[in-house]
């Protein structure tokens, strides 16, 4: 398609934009509930399951009351793909992004959790110096546009590692930093969590596909048998530390391990790890070729 | 796995009674602060505008509506303690009974709370809409050039739960379970 989307096109998404942050905030996915519902069914620990029990209140008020789950508004991250015939202009999505964020803070109101890195000052907008954080991608042949939001909380980002490991460290030293990784972080990322693993790439691409991995249904498996192996196998052994919801003792304390990889040079064997709290919150906004929205998970 | 109610402020009797694993719910009053309100009452030596005796301090920074000059509760909820784990002696100096928060606290603040006989209090982290609604009002704010890192009083009702996380006694729950967990993995080969 030659023609562009109308100017009008872009208010809509910013609209959109700050409908679906805040719904992001209040409204968690159903792939999530049903993880969070498994583990509560499973767990015979006594303070674990009066973890669990008031997590599934918590759900409950958020729903009845239109109140947020969290209180961590978090960093805004979006993972945009546009279609190559969607008519979509990205300068123009990234401001509406950024603008639909901004909007969403101030007509709520959301507390503002984007500060400076030096004055530590806050806008008190959620955005600043290149934030919110935008990962675009670009879809041959697509006539549509995705915006999918991870509003990412910090105690669990705070939990994020990244290391290069040695070729001769195989993929039993990948196994080992990232069991070691999680375990070690207690209840600081608030479990049980989603384990995002990125495997191979440069230093920079794996840690995108660490939070890539995050991005993913909860318990979605990779396609690639291999991996989907590496998934289920370090699941198993973060749940047998029983380390448990919020780091207090039980049975569950990894919902899912989502691993994403890359393809990696012949020195190297880098490996990243980015968690996602219980709360893993997430919404997704789809743009039809006639300008057609559809808000989902 | 004993249950407490307790109500602020707290005494020494209330504290010296809990033990890792009870679990608390709380009416009266609660104080709110973080990495921000702790840099500038013990970094920068700012004198801290309340009394904090027998007080149940939270990490946490809330969501919030200005109505005129006072502030209205959007969503209050709970952050991680080990981040604003050196300001524990400080705060148990001023006559805080116990901290409250999500995550823990490390080993020296341990030993701080056997010495001056306070506890460390988790709440499940991310329900904040729980919480949200045990909070009746917000009855004051000091500091707030710092928003969202002011220094808040909570009026609180039925609060919790809180699971004592850390007692009185030198037992710390969030370490024990790590270490029992580490030892798990690493009998496992990892």
């Amino acid at each position: 398609m030659e023609r562009g989307w109308p100017l009008e096109q872009y208010e809509a998404v910013t609209e959109a934009v700050a409908h679906l942050y805040v719904k992001a905030l209040k409204d968690l996915p159903p792939d999530v509930r049903a993880a969070l519902e498994a583990a509560r069914s499973r767990e015979s620990s006594g303070v674990g399951r009066t973890i669990l029990q008031t997590i599934e209140r918590n759900i409950a008020i958020a729903d009845e009351q239109s109140l947020l789950i969290c209180q961590d508004t978090g960093t805004p991250v979006y993972f945009v793909e546009v279609g190559e015939e969607s008519g979509c202009n990205p300068i123009r999505l990234e401001r509406a992004i950024r603008e639909g964020t901004e909007r969403a803070t101030r007509e709520h109101p959301l507390r503002s959790s984007v500060v400076s890195p030096i004055s530590r000052q806050n806008r008190q907008t959620n955005t600043g110096y290149r934030v919110p954080v935008i990962h675009w991608e670009f879809v041959a042949g697509s006539p549509n546009v995705e915006i999918l939001v991870i509003p990412k909380g910090s105690g669990s980002e705070n939990m994020s590692y990244f290391r290069m490991l040695l070729p001769a460290d195989g993929v039993a030293g990948v196994k080992r930093f990232v069991v070691e990784s999680v375990v070690g972080s207690g209840g600081n990322p608030c479990p049980p969590v989603i384990v995002g693993v990125g495997l191979g790439g440069s230093a920079d691409l794996c840690m995108l596909l660490a939070k890539k991995a995050i991005a993913r249904p909860c318990g979605s498996i990779n396609p690639d048998p291999e991996v989907a192996g590496l998934e289920q196998e370090l699941l198993e052994a973060i749940n047998q530390s029983g380390l448990g919801p919020m780091g207090l003792g039980g049975a569950t304390t990894a919902l899912a391990v989502h691993v994403e990889h890359a393809a990696t040079h012949i020195s190297q064997n880098p490996v990243a790890v980015n968690i996602q709290c219980w709360a893993a919150r997430r919404g997704r906004l789809t743009i039809g070729p006639e300008g057609e929205m559809a808000i989902g998970y | 796995m004993a249950e407490y109610r307790l109500t602020t402020p707290l005494d020494e009797a209330q504290v010296m009674a809990l033990r890792a694993g009870d679990v608390v719910w709380v009416d009266g009053h609660i104080f709110g602060l973080r990495d921000a309100t702790l840099i500038r009452m013990f970094d920068q030596g700012v004198p801290v505008p309340t009394d904090l005796t027998g007080a149940i301090c939270l990490h946490t920074a809330p969501g919030v509506r200005q109505v005129g000059d006072r502030f209205v509760k959007v969503s209050i909820g709970t952050t991680t303690s080990t981040r604003m784990n050196r300001f524990t002696g400080p705060l148990l100096q001023l006559g805080v009974r116990a901290i409250a928060g999500k995550g823990g606290l490390l080993e020296d603040a341990t030993r701080l709370l056997q010495q001056y006989r306070g506890v460390y209090l988790g709440l499940v982290g991310g329900t904040a809409a729980a919480e949200t609604t045990q909070i009746e009002e917000i009855e004051a704010v000091w500091w707030t050039d710092l928003m969202p890192e002011c220094l808040w009083k909570f009026r609180v009702k039925d609060f919790g739960p809180l699971i004592v996380g850390i007692d009185a006694y030198g037992n710390n729950l969030y370490l024990q379970t790590k270490a029992e967990a580490l030892r798990r993995v690493q009998a496992l080969g990892y």
